[in-house]
């Protein structure tokens, strides 16, 4: 009898595992299954989107007003960002696959920058109509590359899973239909990338500006020590490592840090003149005892000791225990939107916790602010009129394309919005317009 | 089984991070404080502030306790109508025009903070009509508030909002948080901003996607989002070096990729150009 009890429990126990087992089995079949099919989305969006792009370009060639080709540039654009974030999606990481990405980038830029141009007044140079046609067949070159892989992939069922093992377990080997596909449309770019976009184009990166306002000699990694040690305010007591960059820098620096039990700290000098392009100081702060405006006092006061002229604090915000502030420089009152510098105060005592100057260094440049054409009232009147316009002034900020333009900024109202505008002061167009932050609710 | 592991994680991830609420102690004041209040400022002065300016219908916006642009155009308007210097900050002489002029309902300002109720504080109309009750969850707010009364009659109203830096929600701060964590835990400060730094300089990049979600969770790309750690619960170490990132620091000299040299996998990844080392990590071009 107690036998049979026993046969009977475990019996059932057997069958249980089972089951469960079964089910686990299925279970992470479904995930495996969910996954790939996320994959196989990308991929075929990325196809069709490739698709679609190839033959919008090949009718932007064929239109020649501005009412039809301005938004089908923009269509184009936009194809370039789906493109690009289907891309994204797949487990190409470590797969070089860059070139056909900037190549996608780069048909974005263009036609963005030819889209927001007045067509009417400035319609498309031969130049660029030549860079249009080269671009419609090279997309055409790519779009029949990737469909040969998709004509594989349906075909002989392939699975990106397989994909992502075969790179995971990076075995240089490892023969992989779609690897090797990917390969071949990145080859089919890679001839293409260097110099078709012409000057016209490697004007639009925001890295373009370099640094040119870092002067001074070089300096040694002692002298980098001794600047640290007063940029930090710490005596010769606390060690200090000093490391310089590699050759991937954009511009050369010297790295110090030191950590101590309840502090620690990082900063960034350029190797030349030694000008401080970023420090952060880094412990527990406690409660404000200091308001914020104080705060600002003792980032003014600090932006002058580091010999930064004519800042002026444009914005302000509290993060808990302490205060970041964003300055810009103003040259006759015009505020220059592209230098600007970011100060992090403690508000519990008001000790200086952190500057970030990239921004100061990589855009100041002397520059030649000339008069604008047209006054602060016929720009007003560019504005949506529905804006209710409470501040206005004159200021140079960078326009999308990374160009710097001398502008007219209205802060307004609309509703319980604010909206900061930027009218560019010679030609009248928005450069931009934005809708400035609100602070969001705390879920609680 | 790791799936499950996996959806464990996640909700203990959420249930903790929902747990988190502010924690600013309380400290006891009469009327305003000394200090000059101005635009970014969070804390109870700017509740008095607000509540004071809606009194005199200056301002209509939610009193939350955050001097917003809203909270600026209503006192620039106030020292407008009071003849005072127009500047948006609230000193000395503005907030004794404004303490003469309006009344201050502490005790019934945080009693509808605390409930989580909407409400307005215009002057001239009964409170009580003002008051749009939550009911979602108003017995257990009912209870808390009690208890709160009952712990300390003097306790000051909290703000309900925070600053975000603009363009980013607090979403994309504890997304972010999370990825930080799992990449860079036990690394210092400046390794973990980095971090951070290197997600944002993907979303800049023309060769990555263009969301913070998206770079994040582009396949492969962070180890931590491969087997899971990304879901671990991130410290406050995390979050403070991601909101520096956001409020632009960049220790990495705008590097897009990193490594850890000891586990690197990948040949290829040797062969970019290298900025500099922070802590385990080799960040470079």
């Amino acid at each position: 009898m107690f036998r049979w009890i026993v046969i009977v429990l475990l019996a059932i126990g057997v069958i249980g595992t089972g089951v469960w087992g079964y089910q686990e089995h299925q279970e992470k079949n479904a995930i495996l299954v969910q996954a790939e099919n996320n994959y196989q989305r990308s991929f075929h969006d990325l196809t069709y989107h490739i698709d679609l792009l190839h033959d919008k370009l090949g009718t932007t060639l064929a239109m020649n007003t501005k009412e039809q080709l301005s938004p089908q540039l923009i269509e184009i654009w936009r194809l370039t960002s789906e493109a690009q974030t289907d891309v994204g999606q797949l487990p190409l990481a470590l797969l070089p696959f860059n070139k056909t990405e900037e190549f996608l980038a780069n048909i974005g830029d263009f036609t963005y920058r030819t889209a927001v141009r007045d067509l009417e007044n400035e319609p498309l140079t031969d130049k660029e109509v030549e860079t249009l046609e080269s671009l419609y067949e090279k997309s055409g070159d790519i779009e029949k590359e990737l469909r040969k892989v998709q004509h594989m992939v349906l075909e002989e069922n392939l699975r990106w899973m397989d994909v992502q093992v075969a790179l995971a377990t990076n075995d240089q080997q490892a023969d992989n239909t779609i690897v090797d596909g990917f390969e071949t449309v990145e080859e089919t770019v890679k001839g293409y990338t260097e110099g078709n976009f012409g000057p016209s184009l490697t004007g639009t990166s925001k890295e373009n500006h370099d640094y040119q306002f870092i002067n001074g000699k070089e300096i040694t990694e002692q002298q980098a020590l001794e600047k640290v040690r007063e940029l930090f305010d710490i005596d010769e007591n606390t060690d200090i490592t000093i490391t310089k960059t590699g050759e991937g820098a954009k511009v050369p620096t010297y790295s110090g840090s030191y950590h101590t039990d309840d502090k620690s700290g990082y900063i960034d000098i350029s190797t030349k003149g030694g000008h401080p392009l970023s420090l952060m100081v880094n412990r527990e702060v406690s409660e404000p005892k200091i308001s914020l405006f104080e705060g600002m006092e003792k980032a003014n006061d600090y932006l002058s000791k580091l010999d930064f002229k004519n800042m002026e604090m444009f914005e302000s915000s509290q993060y808990d225990n302490v205060g970041v502030y964003n300055f810009v420089y103003t040259e006759d009152d015009i505020r220059i939107y592209p230098d600007s510098v970011q100060v992090k105060v403690a508000l519990d005592n008001g000790e200086i916790l952190g500057l970030s100057s990239r921004d100061y260094f990589r855009n100041h440049q002397e520059r030649n602010i000339s008069e604008p054409t047209l006054t602060e009232e016929e720009a007003k009147d560019k504005v949506n009129p529905n804006v209710e316009i409470q501040e206005q002034s004159l200021a140079v900020v960078e326009d999308d394309l990374g160009e710097e333009v001398l502008a007219y900024r209205f802060l307004g109202t609309l509703g319980q919005d604010t909206y900061q505008i930027f009218i560019d002061a010679n030609k009248g167009i928005e450069v931009q317009v934005e809708k400035l932050k609100v602070a969001e609710n705390k879920y609680e | 089984m790791n799936f499950k592991k996996f959806l464990m994680l996640t909700i203990l991830t959420v249930f903790t991070m929902t747990g988190i609420t502010a924690t600013h102690s309380p400290k006891p004041v009469e009327g305003f404080s000394q200090q000059v209040i101005q635009h970014g400022a969070v804390g109870e002065d700017v509740i008095e502030l607000q509540a004071r300016l809606q009194y005199l219908g200056f301002y209509n916006g939610k009193i939350d306790g955050v001097f917003g642009w809203g909270t600026y155009w209503a006192l620039r308007n106030f020292q407008y109508e009071f003849g005072l210097d127009i500047d948006g900050l609230a000193g000395a002489t503005t907030k004794q025009k404004l303490v003469n002029a309006s009344q201050y309902d502490k005790a019934f300002i945080r009693e509808q903070l605390n409930a989580g109720n909407e409400f307005t504080y215009y002057g001239g109309t009964p409170k009580e009509q003002q008051v749009k009750r939550n009911t979602q969850n108003q017995g257990q707010n009912q209870a808390q508030q009690q208890q709160n009364q009952a712990q300390n009659e003097d306790t000051s109203p909290q703000p309900t909002a925070v600053n975000v830096p603009a363009g980013f929600s607090q979403n994309d701060i504890d997304l972010m948080a999370n990825a930080v964590h799992g990449e860079a835990r036990g690394e210092p400060h400046e390794g973990k901003v980095a971090v951070a730094a290197v997600i944002l300089n993907r979303v800049e990049s023309p060769t990555f996607p263009n969301t913070v979600s998206g770079v994040i969770f582009e396949p492969r790309a962070f180890t931590a989002v491969a087997d899971g750690q990304i879901w671990l619960t991130p410290d406050d170490s995390a979050r403070r070096a991601v909101l520096d990132a956001l409020n632009g620091w960049d220790p990495t000299g705008e590097a897009l990729y990193y490594f850890n040299p000891d586990t690197a996998t990948s040949g290829w990844i040797w062969t970019r150009p290298q900025i500099k080392k922070i802590g385990k990590h080799i960040f470079c071009m």
